[in-house]
């Protein structure tokens, strides 16, 4: 394993590259789409509400490899240069998004009604209301959940591997098909998978020991 | 808040001993030394890793399930001349990732799988004689500029597949483009017809199969190296490997092997008649 890490550290440093791009973009992405198909969700506006759940219950439903490969494959023919990385990345967004909007949708669902019902009665549109106080409180009951939503989005990146996106896996799978150690590659590789994952696990726990200190209600 | 962090280091410990465990499992696997020939003729059945993605030479019927194609052909004739008439033959379908690693584990006892014989992998299990002379080539959307592998400048973008001496062999033949590496030829096709890439490239023999498949593109250029298919089985079977060469001679000589070439190359357009022996 050692010597696969030295001795291909350049072309595994590459992958994390990608991999690490891909997962940021994914994450903020992610995290926008999912808040507002959220909002759709419990929207008491009908036709918002319909959407909503068809997105969340379609793309949850999907396999990711499906949805990636349908941005590879299909899309292209309509969106020229949408190569590997942009393909998965769009793929993965979309995906991780709609787990998101369902973990928001529960977080704002746990806010007292009466949150909403106090805003509104002191003036504030639904909008507003939604956006200073419910939200707000909403993110941080999802705090734990969302880490795991992350943390499962870094390691769906490896996706990116089928669609030649240049990531950790694809050059892990390179790397073992070259130098036929399958073993202490794919080894070396979950490492490095785990030195990206690992911080960002604490990170969020840190966030949520640090946000339930100071109470909203 | 102790009693926490008694649980954390209590994790950080589990830690490498997992680690170790993966290590150790890696190292206990040694299939190689169980000797083919022997088991085969007690239990009258044998494995063989086959392409299930191959047109022409292995590729799962979608409807029966059946693997078809000139390598399974060649499997099932040389299997006959080994074991005798009864022999139960079994195909497992392999890619270029998977080949050599279910080959050495055992779970399948010999590989005839669009696999070229290069000294690296000599250097992993052994080989037969050749069954194949292939060559590599490009394949491109008929009407494109690109002629033959020198026409891959940069700029453009060449479709490989994972694994495969293909892709190595095109980053000295055509440096300057970018090689994008798919899992398998299907995968790749799909990308070369989505425009993901300028040009395909692997052996000929596959790309013929997938020109059979789809005639708006076509192989052009010529083959521009020569990749000769090898029978591949583990290290320390010699045995097994001699009777396999016994095997592929004697099909060659009373016309076995001519009848599997016209059976499934005879209806190629443009198909090179000296990849075949």
């Amino acid at each position: 394993m050692i010597s696969i890490l030295v001795g291909h550290w350049s072309e595994l440093i590459e992958g994390m590259k990608y991999t690490i791009a891909s997962s940021l973009l994914a994450l903020v992405g992610s995290l926008i789409l999912g808040v507002i198909f959220a909002m759709f969700v419990i929207s008491p506006n009908k036709s918002l509400n319909v959407i909503g759940k068809i997105y969340v219950e379609i793309f949850r439903n999907i396999p990711l490899l499906v949805i990636a490969m349908f941005f590879y494959i299909v899309m292209p023919r309509i969106f020229p240069g949408l190569d590997g990385f942009k393909a998965g990345t769009i793929g993965l967004t979309i995906y991780t998004s709609a787990f998101i909007a369902e973990t928001v949708r529960a977080g704002i669902e746990s806010v007292p009604v009466g949150q909403m019902e106090a805003a509104r009665s002191n003036g504030m549109a639904y909008l507003q209301a939604m956006r200073y106080i419910v939200l707000p409180q909403a993110i941080k009951i999802v705090v734990p959940s969302l880490g795991n939503q992350f943390v499962n989005l870094v390691k769906n990146s490896s996706v990116l591997a089928f669609l030649a996106g240049f990531d950790l896996m694809y050059q892990g799978n390179l790397i073992a098909s070259t130098t036929f150690k399958t073993t202490d590659t794919y080894l070396a590789v979950g490492l490095l998978y785990l030195v990206m994952t690992m911080p960002l696990s604490y990170f969020m726990r840190y966030l949520e020991k640090r946000w339930s200190k100071t109470p909203t209600v | 808040m102790q009693h926490m962090r008694l649980k954390q280091l209590r994790l950080w410990c589990l830690l490498p001993l997992f680690i170790l465990t993966l290590m150790l499992t890696a190292c206990g696997q040694h299939v190689g030394e169980k000797d083919v020939m022997q088991t085969e003729r007690e239990t009258n059945e044998i494995t063989w890793g086959v392409k299930g993605d191959m047109r022409l030479f292995g590729l799962t019927d979608i409807e029966t399930g059946e693997i078809r194609g000139f390598e399974v052909d060649i499997a099932k004739a040389v299997s006959k001349e080994i074991f005798g008439k009864n022999v139960k033959v079994n195909f497992v379908p392999v890619n270029s990732n998977t080949r050599l690693p279910l080959l050495k584990n055992g779970n399948v006892d010999a590989l005839i799988a669009t696999m070229s014989i290069t000294a690296d992998r000599k250097k992993e299990i052994d080989f037969s004689d050749v069954y194949f002379n292939a060559g590599q080539a490009i394949m491109v959307k008929k009407g494109s500029k690109i002629k033959s592998v020198k026409d891959l400048t940069s700029g453009t973008k060449v479709i490989g597949i994972q694994g495969s001496n293909s892709v190595l062999n095109i980053k000295k033949y055509a440096p300057k483009s970018e090689v994008l590496q798919l899992s398998d030829a299907a995968q790749a096709f799909a990308a070369l017809k989505s425009g993901q890439g300028d040009a395909m490239t692997t052996d000929n023999g596959i790309l013929y199969g997938l020109t059979s498949d789809d005639p708006s593109y076509h192989v052009v250029g010529g083959s521009f190296t020569t990749e000769p298919y090898g029978i591949g089985v583990n290290k320390g079977q010699k045995k097994f490997l001699t009777a396999i060469n016994k095997a592929l001679k004697k099909i060659e000589k009373n016309g076995e092997y001519q009848k599997l070439v016209d059976k499934w190359f005879s209806q190629i357009s443009g198909f090179d008649g000296s990849v075949v022996k």
